[in-house]
């Protein structure tokens, strides 16, 4: 055997991390498709948000038994691959818990917060499957959580679940070998919750038991090498992007829709013709608002990779509420669909985008969920890690009406009172003091 | 009482000045139960003897439907135009009763050249009473119950939510809040646009789910502090067929109403 199963430990290594790199790096090549904004100005302002927001958690307080719940797997699965460093050496250098003789009792307080983690880790992970299952909670079942949303959603608390049961398992048949006093295994104390697991291996021959130990042991980082490149797929995703996701957040009050300033040249252009500095430069843009992923802002694109799902946009949206078609999570998913299209399309045409007759408008988004919004700013304020479903239904509006004229009948006749009467209604401008005679 | 409304122009011209814009909005205006709400702040501020004036011909719809609607192209060119109009009368400070027109100047005329101090009416009337030029006692508000439905505009999109209820809570008035208050308050349905066309086809009218939520808390009075919130708020009162039981009133209203006005 000699070196084998190291460098075994090492291809698994390289592969899983190797696949993840070339994922990010195909995640920041597709949000790259987006057009610019400018988005890091106010860096103060923007780490604090981060670390309030994402880090803090700070939005996940409206609900509180779900941020509870949360906050648990979360610091869960951040302290527990501290575990992985030790896992990842020991592999690489066919060690075996290489830091226990270096921490001593502290290694085994250590592995024991651990574990008595893994163990809530569980718990919670039942809470949410529970929710989602047998609760069936509302926002988990909207119309657009059918098929592979659903099913993302399980396959991820099972990942969960598998992956801190083999973590508990590894230290119990652990800890049974050490008893039997097998020399590879480095004595430690008992761990809190892995004694509990005894019952279920102490009769093994020492045999099973190593062959047990190491098929925990090999299952757990593989299930992690596995889960890590599954993010990719998943809505999981957010794990990684809510940070980036919350730094580059449009930091203005919700109400401040951004002011094109394309439009802007244009209508200064329009306006006062001699008056037009070059300095504007830019020419007009070959568009007017978004009817493909291309259309949108970067941050538009790394809004729709970051969402997942939880539908606390949807729940609180009032077009979704009373029965319309329109729900904001749909839009980030739709987005998020056809980005990958695109960069599915990219990657099998040699870097190339080809056109495919597809776009993110009718294709996946319709005019009717588009004119439901009353652009009341409830989703973007609910979303947990700053997600603004409304910039995206605006810049859709936008093309709607600045690019096919497209508006319900009624929207085109106010826009043309305004333009015509400076109202929205058909009354004369000459009239807007009657009401103090009346 | 006659109303004393100067107008910029008028005061230009005999070579006054007035302290704020009153800025109307296009509802304020023309619409039948806004106008009520314009007039009910107008005695407020002749009552307490303060130095405004409207634009009144000269003012032109701030451009928020149009765009809300996806037409960034008129709402520049509003925008400009009253922007034009405001910078040639020197205007520093804008008050305006419509959280819509209130947003639209405060967040995104910036951009377009056009730097005011803009203020809701809730925040001035707040700041009269602060000044002491204005007091308000309960009067015939005293004990009702009133719950306040914030305006998507002004609470979430501005965080405004302080300045209407510190007005109500002047009334003596029991301030009760319904299921979905402050950040989470649910939109009446008028925003966006929606103000001017039908509903998508769905199993309720927002207004309705709104006024629900509302009647829920059994109240008196149903605050509001938008002109379309109050008439969407009113249809619904209306739908349920309350309107007899339940008053729906813009704050400016309830104070007026109060002193006497």
């Amino acid at each position: 055997m000699g070196y084998l199963p190291n460098f075994i430990f090492l291809a698994l290594l390289l592969i899983g991390g190797g696949l993840f790199t070339r994922n990010i790096f195909r995640i920041r090549r597709n949000i790259l498709l987006g057009k610019k904004i400018v988005r890091n100005d106010k860096k103060s302002e923007r780490w604090g948000y981060m670390f309030r927001v994402a880090l803090g958690q700070s939005k996940m307080g409206a609900k509180p038994l779900a941020a509870f719940l949360h906050l648990i797997v979360y610091v869960g699965f951040i302290l527990i691959n501290i575990e992985l460093f030790e896992i990842i050496l020991d592999g690489l250098l066919g060690t075996h818990r290489i830091f226990a003789p270096l921490l001593g009792s502290f290694y085994e307080v250590l592995i024991g917060s651990f574990e008595i983690l893994a163990f809530l880790v569980i718990v919670a992970v039942i809470v949410f499957w529970t929710r989602r299952n047998l609760v069936k909670i509302k926002r988990f079942w909207k119309s657009e959580m059918k098929g592979w949303p659903k099913r993302d959603a399980d396959y991820i608390l099972y990942f969960e679940i598998i992956l801190m049961v083999l973590f508990l398992s590894m230290n119990a048949t652990d800890l049974l070998l050490q008893q039997k006093g097998i020399a590879a295994y480095t004595q430690t104390a008992d761990f809190p919750i892995s004694q509990f697991l005894y019952p279920l291996f102490e009769s093994l021959s020492v045999q099973s038991l190593i062959l047990l130990e190491r098929g925990f042991w090999w299952t757990h980082i593989l299930g992690i090498l596995v889960f890590l490149n599954y993010l990719y797929y998943s809505k999981h995703l957010h794990i990684l992007l809510a940070f980036p996701n919350t730094y580059y957040s449009n930091l203005e009050s919700d109400g401040k829709f951004e002011v094109d300033p394309h439009i802007k040249n244009e209508v200064l252009l329009m306006m006062n013709p001699d008056q037009v500095t070059s300095d504007s430069g830019s020419s007009p843009p070959d568009k007017f608002g978004a009817s493909d992923v291309f259309d949108l802002k970067w941050i538009q694109l790394m809004n729709a990779y970051s969402c997942t799902e939880c539908g606390r946009c949807t729940e609180v949206c009032p077009a979704n509420q009373t029965g319309k078609k329109l729900s904001p999570r749909k839009i980030m998913m739709d987005t998020r669909d056809r980005l990958e299209e695109v960069g599915k399309n990219i990657n099998v045409n040699k870097g190339v985008f080809q056109p495919d007759q597809k776009q993110l408008l009718n294709n996946y988004i319709s005019p009717e969920e588009l004119w439901a919004c009353t652009s009341c700013n409830a989703c973007v304020d609910a979303c947990p890690i700053a997600i603004d479903p409304l910039s995206i239904i605006i810049d859709m509006r936008q093309y709607l009406v600045m690019e096919q004229s497209a508006a319900p009948q009624e929207l085109n006749a106010m826009m043309g009172n305004i333009e015509n009467n400076g109202a929205p209604w058909p009354f004369s401008n000459q009239d807007r003091l009657q009401w103090v005679d009346e | 009482m006659k109303l004393n409304v100067p107008t910029l122009e008028s005061l230009q011209a005999e070579g006054k000045k007035a302290a704020v814009v009153f800025w109307v909005g296009c509802a304020g205006s023309f619409d039948d139960r806004a106008k009520k709400i314009t007039k009910a702040f107008v005695k407020i501020l002749n009552h307490t003897e303060t130095s405004f004036a409207v634009l009144g011909t000269e003012e032109s719809c701030t451009g928020d439907p149009a765009k809300r609607a996806g037409n960034e192209f008129l709402f520049q060119m509003q925008a400009l135009q009253n922007i034009t109009t405001l910078d040639r009368y020197g205007v520093t400070k804008i008050v305006t009763t419509c959280p819509h027109c209130f947003n639209t100047l405060k967040n995104e005329y910036p951009e377009l050249g056009g730097h005011y101090k803009v203020m809701h009416h809730t925040q001035f009337l707040k700041s009269l009473i602060n000044e002491g030029s204005l007091k308000v006692e309960g009067g015939r508000y005293k004990g009702k119950r009133i719950t306040f439905h914030d305006p998507c505009y002004l609470g979430r999109a501005n965080n405004i939510f302080e300045a209407p209820r510190s007005l109500i809570k002047k009334l003596d008035a029991e301030l009760v809040e319904m299921k979905s208050c402050k950040t989470k308050g649910l939109c009446c349905g008028a925003g966006g646009a929606q103000m001017f066309k039908d509903a998508e086809a769905g199993d309720k009218e927002i207004n309705i789910e709104r006024t629900e939520q509302a009647l829920d808390t059994q109240p008196n009075i149903i605050a509001a502090a938008c002109p379309f919130c109050t008439t969407m708020m009113t249809d619904g009162i209306k739908n349920k067929k309350q309107e007899h039981t339940v008053e729906i009133k813009d704050v400016a209203e309830l104070i007026a109403n109060a002193n006497n006005l």
